[in-house]
């Protein structure tokens, strides 16, 4: 994905990671990387995905993405356990390139705690944050 | 397949020794069995044995040879050209050094023979010793660590002995934001955490960041001056004396030596524990990769935790401290007697074959000699940042901090990508066209697009010169058709080698039959 | 120049950067330099007063070793393009050392059965140090289980770094032979009850340190029924001719000192340390990698790769602080595995072995001599002598023959006393043994005598007039 692209309708953590809450069941979430977090690794060339049934701490890195030259924490935005993983991604980590949001997708979640989502930011105040 | 002719190396495809040979080929001839033949059994039971010989090659001499040496042709070197690798020192290595270390007497000991049998390299280690403890002004020396990194974690594990030898535990290590990549992997081994120090608009450690973190959790700050922006510190007193009211030691990060030697010491900046790598400064080849040493001088709060063993001189009465005043007769020892040591952090005492090569560079230079190396290095490095500061150059490849620098400098190519849309590592790649070994490129961080400039002092004027057209030319090139410089290089025997896919999906090995 | 640069003098450029206070200002004390020739003669008159391997019969051993080198290989490491170059931060400049690397790894992998190896680190010891903390980033547990038979220099640095890594070192002994067992070998007992859940590694040597071989298969197994810690060998890289791989015996990580392949004695030092390890560990292992690419036209080549596991990329995350290889050493190393080829090394692997028995054998028929185990030994045997071991060998160097390495000078174990460890390479022939046990034989009973007559009679001054400032004083030797 050569333009940089933040979808609205995601939650955002400052460290370029972001959230989707599922519509049909917000306890369920989905977690990735942004698009300014895979323009600055470059090319992903490793992702290893947590074990399922991982616990996952908000703030806290659950696993990494690597590329040639960098390697990168991914950050938990919220806190819970790991119900699955997407092993299209494990399989060809460049997805993450391709489509950080959709296809690129890391772990789903069952969050021990939604109301944490008040803490994220929303696509305004995080790309405010890269502006600065 | 590219449209220009490809040279003759690049024709020719890579294949390695073991898709080389034939079954039946050899070169080695084992001695013959002298002694009685024993039932192989008796000897080693079955299941211990190994049931397939390994699939190593099966070549003829001539065959060895030829593939070495060819491959030996597909390296660029020290010797063949420029190659200003910033913060790597890549000085002429005399050969005189490699014919010294040869001799039996230095290559053929034992690391465990008796010291009676080897006081002429004892005295050769005392002697280093010596010299690098009058070059860095701290009189402690171990030459054990085998690398300038090696050095670095002896330096954070002597800090440890130190502060827990005085009931305190401490656990966070300083270290600036542009500190080398090895910096904060040695601490996290020594069981510190790295907090990083802001650099100031000078390019210096920001002094009021510093203040802020010092704190007594602190063990030790980790520096080395000029830092790896090419910058001397001119607040290194202030620096040492925060560190110090703090109760923490000061690391002196060696890979910068070539800069200030015999025109300022470590140990009279303040520091406390210096590491050297004696394949920069003191001109040990690097050997495409190794090997290395890197010895290091402590002041007398550090000195009793040194790794052991240390080289000493005894005498009838007793040992001699070591140090340059150190008296003149007695022999020469390997001394394990120290109690409060950190131990050993390899086996038997450290790199001798790198000892004679820089004992006899330091030899040869004497006192005056390495001051003329440092002050030359510096001229050189002047020079060339004074060339790339014309017209054509500057624009696009300004320096990052400061005016003058000491032995080597860091200019930014961020200015060069917007307008040329040339990043760095074009710029490096198409040098390779012209026959240069590119600048350290991306390093330090700090810097966008970083390019790292070291000539050292070997280099002439007229190379120097050469250097700055080539950069000239490559850039106006680049201002016609960037493209060129994208594709870079053409003349190599490989052109621009994809590593996205060799760490993708990593090939670590020949896969045999 | 100093026009360009705009100054007026260098002096200007120093007073410009470097305050007052920290200048030096005079000149450092130090010999003043001398010309080639004058270096050249110093550098030989002190290579005079060192006794090589050259100038006697030498069965020292206890980790580097006295092997043949060949010419050639002398030749490929002074070839400029080899020798002066930097790490391959350029590869398309760089094939000949990425290629280098990239054999040695092949090499390195079929030697040890483990398909992943890097491109060397600094030597043995600090390599064992090194699998440990790879340990320690896998399962982030506290213990390293040790037997005794790894060398001591690897299980002083292993604790040193310990320290460091926030982990403790156990210690497992060997057997002693005194519940009517074999002697010289881990203690399959005390092995499995050390390792427990909370055992991040298990090291182990093969041969180990007295020159026995171990079990090895059965030693993994035992870990791995334990806590499954991870196990790391130590390995000798000359014996993999004939011994079973640690990649077959269930060895998690493999490391070695590779000075025996190709490489010189030099004083102990520079080498190479190998490192190998199972698939799983590919992006924890520590050091360089060269891996296999292509370039933009579709040729073969070669990079550095997995960099982000080292220290320039990952800073504090990464799987170790090594900045260097040994590119020289292990460019020595794979000519030689070259050179020996796929047949050599058995040949060499077999010709130790029936040597070394060999010597064991004359040896222990000696009087005053036993062995020390009676396990299979391939290249070093471990004898104890019924007498003052430093008087004994100082009577064989007179002798112009060095018997070997005091064993309790460089274990500090009591057991060890009297013990005499003594290492076979090809350049030892039957005859250089024949004249060892007889020197040996000689001495012993020498000092047997001297001890007897010395019951009888008033003991000697303790320092002999004699005994100057040529030698070390007596008693101040320690554990090496």
């Amino acid at each position: 994905m050569s333009q940089a692209s933040y979808p609205a309708e995601l939650l955002y953590h400052p460290e370029h990671d972001w959230a989707r809450i599922s519509a049909e069941d917000p306890q369920l979430a989905t977690f990735g990387i942004t698009w300014y977090a895979q323009d600055a690794l470059g090319e992903v060339v490793f992702f290893e995905a947590p074990a399922l049934g991982t616990k996952l701490a908000k703030d806290a890195p659950y696993t990494e993405v690597e590329s040639v030259k960098a390697v990168s924490d991914v950050v938990a935005p919220m806190s819970g356990e790991v119900v699955e993983v997407n092993e299209a991604v494990t399989a060809n980590p460049g997805i993450i390139n391709e489509d950080p949001y959709d296809q690129g997708w890391l772990v789903k979640v069952r969050l021990s705690d939604p109301s944490e989502r008040e803490s994220l930011l929303d696509v305004a105040a995080y790309m405010a944050t890269l502006a600065g | 397949m590219s449209q220009l002719a490809q040279t003759p190396q690049q024709r020719e495809p890579a294949r390695t020794i073991f898709q080389k040979g034939a079954p039946g080929r050899r070169a080695f001839v084992c001695p013959a069995l002298d002694v009685p033949a024993v039932d192989p059994g008796e000897l080693l039971p079955a299941r211990f044995r190994r049931t397939e010989p390994p699939r190593l090659p099966e070549v003829s001499e001539p065959e060895i040879v030829r593939h070495y040496v060819g491959l030996s042709k597909r390296n660029f070197d020290l010797d063949s050209g420029f190659y200003p690798l910033g913060s790597c020192t890549m000085k002429h290595n005399p050969r005189l050094h490699e014919r010294v270390a040869a001799l039996p007497g230095h290559a053929r000991l034992h690391p465990l023979q008796d010291p009676a049998s080897a006081q002429g390299a004892l005295e050769l280690m005392w002697r280093l010793q010596n010299a690098l403890a009058e070059v860095s002004g701290l009189p402690h020396v171990s030459l054990q660590p085998s690398a300038g990194s090696h050095g670095e974690l002896a330096g954070v594990l002597l800090t440890r002995a130190y502060h827990e030898d005085r009931g305190e535990r401490r656990h966070k290590v300083l270290a600036p934001d542009t500190s080398h990549g090895t910096n904060p992997a040695t601490v996290t081994m020594a069981g510190f955490e790295l907090v990083k120090l802001a650099t100031n608009a000078d390019g210096g450690v920001d002094l009021d960041d510093l203040r802020a973190k010092a704190d007594e959790d602190v063990a030790c700050l980790m520096l080395t001056n000029p830092n790896t922006l090419g910058l001397f510190d001119p607040n290194i007193s202030e620096i040492a004396e925060i560190v110090h009211r703090v109760g923490a030691t000061l690391y002196y990060d060696g890979a910068n030596l070539n800069a200030v030697m015999g025109l300022s010491r470590p140990g009279d900046m303040g520091f406390d524990i210096v590491h050297f790598n004696l394949h920069k400064s003191f001109t040990q080849p690097h050997g495409g990769g190794g090997p290395g040493s890197g010895p290091i001088a402590v002041s007398d709060r550090v000195a009793p935790y040194l790794p052991v063993p240390v080289v000493v001189r005894r005498t009838r009465t007793g040992t001699t401290p070591s140090g340059a005043h150190a008296s003149e007769d007695g022999a020469y020892d390997l001394d394990y007697e120290r109690p409060k040591s950190i131990g050993r952090l390899r086996g038997f005492h450290g790199n001798y074959g790198c000892f004679v090569r820089s004992y006899a560079y330091i030899c040869s230079l004497g006192g005056d000699g390495l001051r003329d190396a440092s002050e030359t290095a510096v001229l050189n490095a002047n020079y060339l940042l004074a060339r790339l500061r014309e017209h054509g150059v500057a624009e696009y490849l300004p320096l990052a901090y400061g005016e003058l620098c000491m032995h080597e400098f860091v200019l930014s190519g961020g200015p060069m990508k917007r307008e040329l849309g040339l990043k760095t590592l074009d710029l490096a790649k198409r040098l390779l066209d012209f026959g240069f070994h590119p600048p350290t490129v991306y390093f330090p961080l700090l810097v966008d697009e970083a390019l790292m400039v070291e000539p050292t002092e070997t280099e002439t004027k007229e190379t120097l010169d050469a250097f700055a057209e080539a950069i000239a030319a490559i850039l106006k090139e680049a201002a016609e058709d960037p493209q060129i410089a994208q594709g870079a290089p053409y003349s190599t025997p490989v052109r621009r080698l994809d590593e996205v896919a060799a760490a993708k999906r990593p090939v670590i090995r020949e896969v045999l039959a | 120049m100093l026009a360009a640069i705009g100054v007026s003098s260098l002096q200007e450029v120093f007073e410009r950067q470097i305050p007052e206070g920290v200048r030096l200002g005079r000149s450092l004390e130090l010999p003043d330099g001398l010309g080639e020739q004058d270096v050249y003669e110093h550098l030989r008159e002190l290579a005079a007063r060192n006794t090589s391997v050259e100038d006697e019969l030498s069965f020292l051993g206890a980790g580097m070793y006295d092997h043949y080198v060949p010419a050639l290989i002398d030749m490929l490491t002074e070839r400029s393009e080899f020798l002066t170059p930097y790490t391959p931060y350029q590869p398309e400049i760089s094939q000949g050392g990425l290629q280098v690397m990239f054999e040695y790894q092949t090499a390195i992998s079929e030697l040890t059965a483990l398909p992943v190896s890097n491109a060397s680190v600094y030597e043995g010891p600090s390599a064992v140090a090194a699998a440990a903390y790879l340990a320690k980033l896998h399962n982030g547990r506290r213990r390293l289980v040790v037997s005794a038979g790894l060398h001591p220099h690897s299980i002083q640095t292993l604790r040193t770094n310990a320290h460091g890594y926030g982990m403790e070192v156990v210690e497992v002994p060997l057997t002693t032979g005194s519940a009517g067992g074999a002697q010289g070998v881990t203690d399959p007992d005390a092995w499995a009850q050390a390792i427990d859940e909370d055992t991040s590694a298990a090291i182990f040597a093969q041969p180990n340190f007295y020159g026995a071989v171990e079990d090895a298969a059965a030693l993994s197994a035992a870990a791995k029924a334990g806590g499954e810690p991870v196990v790391i060998c130590q390995v000798d890289p000359i014996t993999l001719g004939i011994l079973a791989p640690p990649g077959e015996c269930g060895v998690d990580v493999a490391v070695g000192e590779g000075q025996s392949l190709g490489n010189r004695l030099d004083f102990g030092g520079p080498s190479f340390g190998l490192f190998a390890a199972r698939e799983e560990y590919l992006r924890r292992i520590p050091g360089r990698i060269a891996g296999e690419t292509v370039d933009v036209d579709g040729r073969r080549g070669f990079v550095l790769t997995l960099q982000t596991r080292e220290q320039h990329i990952r800073r504090e995350k990464a799987t170790s602080n090594i900045c260097t290889a040994q590119a020289l050493n292990a460019l020595a190393g794979v000519v030689y595995l070259s050179w020996l080829g796929r047949r050599g090394i058995v040949e060499l692997g077999e010709l130790l072995l029936a040597r070394t028995h060999y010597a064991r054998e004359r040896l222990t028929a000696l009087e005053g001599v036993e062995a020390l185990h009676e396990q299979p030994v391939i290249r070093e045997l471990a004898v104890r002598v019924d007498a003052d071991v430093a008087a004994v060998r100082r009577r064989c160097i007179e002798q112009g023959v060095n018997p070997g390495v005091d064993l309790h000078a460089l274990s500090a174990r009591p057991e060890d006393e009297g013990g005499l460890l003594v290492a076979i390479t090809e350049r030892r022939s039957r005859a250089d043994i024949d004249r060892l046990a007889e020197v040996l034989g000689a001495a012993v009973a020498a000092e047997r005598g001297t001890a007897e007559r010395g019951a009888q009679a008033p003991e000697p001054g303790a320092d002999a007039p004699e005994r100057g400032a040529d030698a070390p004083e007596r008693g101040a030797a320690v554990a090496i």
